[in-house]
């Protein structure tokens, strides 16, 4: 019975599969026959065993599970008879892999039949282990294949030398075995085993040094005559491949030599004159001819070869670039990025023919013709090549867009001449491809465009042009609404003209058009809706005229379900509407990005958010954040109470941060500020309430636009650190009062502050065991005539006194004295015996709804504290 | 190791031989199937043979229905591989005699003996029709 052609069953199973329409069907099918075979396999039929496991062979390539046939692979295998044992190590193959545990099962059968007589089983056991071997089976059979290796069958040399391959690369300490056996395969006259060793001695190459060395000095000369034999050989027809004798031997070999002739000058020269030969004798009219010469090619460049072998070999791909045959062509671009490094001279003079193959289109022509593009460009042919490139750009098919723009992108950067040019390019990358590119190419932008001082207007005015014509593309818009936030007045009073430009006419309610649009456009996300509410807002102080009109538009967001957007429609409404004496220093022009600190982040990590960029060493310390009546947090660095102490000279600066705060959080306190408070503490305590991220510095905001206002913010804060620290060193030179060391002292009270409305007095008691601390009871009278109701007391201190405020027993303030409300303070006075305390206040309420402030200075602090 | 896989498919997209030279699981092997078939049966005829996919590139030829598709390492020479499919399909036309899909169906396992006898571990390792054919002729004389 013939195992392979009795399978009317396996014919009937592989035909009622092919008969299925649905894959439904298939699984139907495929589940049935697999039902079948586990029952013959509990039932260990043994006639059926290989049908069985030809069909699970064919299950397998279907797509569908059949482990439960891999021990009826190993009974094949263990089964006496030729037939059963060939389709049982086939099956091995291809349903086992070495990971699987039966492997071990296996190792014994298969040193069985690596010691059997029949030489036809011998070669299946040494197929199945170069297939499969696993790292343990390496170690345990490689003694029966070295031995294999001497045999005299060339059936079963060439198989042990590929099965040897498998070892060395599993177990590359065993590459020595090899070494021996190796150079002497190279002696014989069987192509098969010639193939099989050549690929042995570089499988060894690769595995260790020692072998290279040893290969080297044995077997060139091997390997240059069988080459040259080849070469000359006459017609051999069984070898025979369009009029070349055996062209995969010869490619074999040409690898061979590249790498024992890499980097050493002997072994080079001797192969110079058969390079030569072969690579001048070869017609290149046939495919396998044109293997031979592409791989002849590569050994030129890989090995020290002789200036003429090498423009030789340039001139072939050149030849290999104008054929029509796609496949030349493609090897050729691949063989030239490689040429590059040998002979960039010679490459660049095919430019103009590479520059057609990125047109091809063949997309793996393309790919390879942009990456070979890429490394062609130069100062002196960028602009030439870019012009072509981004002209390209137009026509290119939709999924090169991707690939061909951020080429183009990652080359205007390295080689633009200058900023205009840079500026210019990219706008064309961007109009073309901007929903293809990265956002770090457009946050990269950004940052050149930000630090090109006199190109502001001429960009805000390109890309108003471009927003025109190209409004779908993500990223224009994007950096459109940056710029036109920033620098929207340019646009409309033809600010900075270029000489090259031609003025247009832009009015306010266009610009705001424009803003609107891209805020609306279906197309855009939240990222380019955000960055165009920002927009708004600082267009609604350049602008004062359409302050009307963005009001509404960004009122409009109020109701938006994006959380993001809402929050930001809703703050900036609120800047909008009341605090106008702050807005335009709030939204001020961003001062320069730091380019350095850019390019350095993105070198860096790939990963780059464009926010981190400016401030990132802007180590501030968080302000504090008072709410009513102290609920407070220990500020390690009171920034905005150092700012309110040093308004000495400008008493107006006092207005800060709570009103604000509560104006946002909706807590209407409505204090008519009647002075211009220091912005940063506007700002901070706006984000800080908006966004909290931002206090805790955190760099991974989802949204990349979320964080360009910080930045600024942050900025500013630095300045503003800076100043405070003169502030301090200022109080240090008013205050040189006498230091008392006493301790445990019963301190007098004081009185801290008195208006004609209010007293405070301060009581002071302090812990032996922390001679820093000192609490402090305020105790608040009211001198008027009526009530004061939300009573809210705010102190502050300089940065080397902690405050803990603690909440004030009351917030209504009854009239004429006749209650108090009292709250406790507690300061911490690091510099104690150094400095002495100092300390502001402010006092805000009503009386009879009307907000009344005051403030003061509290600078006769007993002595000692 | 050169050669990663060769895969037999047909114009509709499915699979008649597949046989992997490193090991994928059977779900790793459908993905890859099923991409590499969407890329190469997209192509037009004027397009080169070579298609890039993830870290390595396939090289691939059509005879009338069927695909021969070759994933090779990015450094192996790709106009050899071409040459050894057309030496593939000319093996299996002197054996089969004018083969077909349904040949390659149905003698599934003659199929992979042959390339047993051509690829061992990813390397060539018998070039010669006559060669590769004489242990499966052997074997079809004894029964």
């Amino acid at each position: 019975m013939n195992p392979f052609s009795s399978g009317t069953r396996l014919r009937d199973m592989i035909r009622s599969i092919r008969a299925c329409k649905t894959a439904a069907e298939e699984r139907a099918v495929v589940r049935k026959e697999c039902a079948a075979i586990r029952a013959a396999v509990s039932e260990n039929d043994s006639d059926y065993r290989h049908r069985n496991l030809a069909k699970l062979m064919f299950i397998h390539m279907l797509g569908y599970p059949t482990h439960f046939g891999q021990m009826e692979c190993l009974k094949l295998i263990a089964s006496s008879g030729f037939p059963e044992k060939r389709i049982g190590y086939l099956g091995l193959m291809l349903l086992l892999d070495e990971r699987q545990e039966v492997l071990m099962l296996v190792t014994n059968s298969l040193k069985q039949d690596l010691n059997h007589s029949n030489q036809y089983i011998i070669g299946l056991a040494l197929c199945a282990l170069g297939n499969i071997c696993s790292a343990e089976m390496a170690r345990d059979l490689a003694p029966e294949v070295e031995r294999l290796l001497l045999s005299r069958d060339p059936n079963i040399k060439k198989k042990a030398a590929l099965c040897s391959i498998r070892i060395v690369r599993k177990v590359p300490d065993m590459a020595e075995n090899f070494m021996t056996a190796a150079v002497n395969l190279l002696k014989e006259k069987h192509h098969g085993v010639l193939i099989a060793g050549v690929q042995l001695c570089v499988d060894l190459c690769k595995a260790s040094e020692e072998a290279l060395e040893y290969l080297r000095k044995t077997c060139i000369e091997g390997s240059v005559r069988i080459l040259r034999d080849l070469s000359n050989s006459p017609y051999a027809p069984e070898y025979d491949v369009s009029g070349i004798t055996d062209p995969f031997l010869q490619i074999r070999l040409l690898r061979l030599m590249r790498i024992l002739g890499h980097g050493d000058a002997d072994s080079s020269e001797y192969m110079n004159d058969l390079l030569a030969q072969v690579s001048t004798k070869i017609e290149s009219n046939k495919n396998s001819g044109n293997a031979i010469l592409y791989e002849c090619v590569e050994t030129i460049m890989g090995i020290e070869a002789t200036s003429g072998l090498r423009v030789l070999a340039i001139n072939i791909l050149g030849r290999f670039l104008s054929n029509r045959d796609n496949n030349i062509r493609y090897v050729a671009l691949n063989m030239l990025m490689k040429a590059i490094a040998v002979d960039s001279q010679a490459v660049q003079r095919h430019r103009a023919t590479i520059l057609e193959c990125v047109k091809d289109s063949d997309a793996s022509i393309r790919k390879r013709a942009l990456e070979l593009i890429s490394l062609l460009v130069n100062d002196t042919n960028v602009k030439s090549l870019m012009n072509e490139l981004i002209e390209y750009l137009e026509v290119s098919d939709q999924d090169f867009k991707g690939d061909l723009s951020s080429k183009i992108c990652s080359i205007v950067e390295r080689f633009s001449p200058d900023k205009l040019w840079y500026i210019d390019q990219m706008l064309k990358v961007l109009s073309e491809a901007g929903n293809y590119i990265k956002d770090e190419v457009w946050h990269g932008l950004i940052v050149v465009i930000s630090n090109a001082l006199d190109l502001h207007g001429y960009t805000v005015r390109a890309l108003y042009k471009a927003f025109q014509t190209s409004s779908e593309q993500e990223s224009l818009v994007r950096v459109a609404v940056w710029c036109i936030g920033e620098y929207g007045d340019m646009l409309v009073n033809n600010g900075g003209m270029l000489n090259v430009e031609e003025p247009i006419i832009v009015t306010e309610s266009d610009t705001v058009d424009i803003v609107d649009a891209a805020l609306k456009h279906h197309s855009s996300d939240t990222t380019t809706q955000a960055m165009s509410l920002i927009a708004l807002l600082k267009l609604s102080s350049r602008f004062p005229s359409c302050s009307e009109r963005i009001k509404e538009i960004v009122n409009q967001q109020k109701g938006s379900f994006v959380l993001e957007l809402q929050q930001r429609s809703i703050e900036f409404n609120s800047i909008i509407q009341r605090h106008h004496n702050i807005k335009s220093s709030l939204v001020e022009r961003m001062p320069m990005l730091d380019e350095a600190t850019y390019i350095e982040k993105r070198t860096a990590s790939s990963q780059v958010t464009f926010p981190g960029k400016k401030t990132s060493h802007a180590t501030h310390s968080g302000a504090t954040l008072s709410l009513p009546n102290g609920i407070s947090k220990t500020p390690s660095a009171p920034l905005v109470d150092l700012l309110d102490l040093s308004s000495d000279d400008a008493p107006q600066m006092s207005s800060s941060t709570n009103n604000f705060l509560h104006d946002l959080l909706g807590v209407g306190l409505d204090v008519p500020s009647t002075s211009a408070p220091a912005n940063t503490d506007i700002l901070m305590d706006l984000l800080s309430i908006g966004e909290p991220s931002i206090q805790k510095n955190l760099p991974s905001s989802t949204l990349s636009s979320q964080s360009i206002l910080p930045n600024h913010v942050k900025a500013r804060t630095q300045e503003s650190t800076s100043n405070s620290m003169h502030v301090v060193d200022l109080l240090d030179g008013l205050s040189s009062s006498p230091i008392s060391v006493e301790k445990n002292h019963d301190y007098p009270s004081i009185t801290a502050f008195q208006s004609n409305s209010l007293k405070i007095e301060f009581g002071f008691s302090k812990q032996p065991e922390n001679p820093q601390s000192t609490v402090i009871i305020a105790t608040f009278t009211n001198l008027s005539s009526d009530a004061y109701t939300d009573f809210l007391f705010q102190a502050a201190v300089p940065k080397f006194i902690q405050l803990n405020l603690e909440p004030g027993s009351n917030n209504i303030l009854p009239s004429n004295g006749i209650g108090t409300i009292t709250q406790r303070l507690t300061v911490k006075n690091s510099q104690l015996g150094l400095k002495p305390l100092a300390m502001r206040l402010r006092i805000a309420y009503k009386v009879n709804n009307e907000d009344k402030l005051e403030q003061g200075q509290v600078s006769n602090f007993p002595p000692g504290l | 190791m050169g050669i990663r896989f060769i895969l037999l498919v047909n114009k509709q997209g499915q699979t008649r031989l597949a046989q992997y030279y490193e090991y994928m699981t059977l779900e790793e092997c459908r993905a890859l199937e099923g991409e590499i078939v969407r890329k190469c049966l997209t192509r037009t005829d004027q397009q080169c043979s070579f298609v890039e996919h993830r870290n390595y590139k396939v090289v691939y030829r059509r005879y009338a229905s069927l695909f021969f598709m070759v994933g090779v390492d990015n450094d192996e020479n790709e106009l050899a591989i071409l040459e050894f499919i057309h030496l593939l399909v000319e093996t299996m036309d002197r054996h089969f005699g004018n083969v077909c899909e349904l040949d390659i169906m149905f003698h599934l396992e003659k199929a992979h003996f042959m390339l047993e006898e051509m690829v061992m571990n990813g390397c060539i390792v018998e070039t010669s029709k006559a060669n590769i054919l004489h242990p499966i002729q052997l074997m079809d004389k004894a029964s």
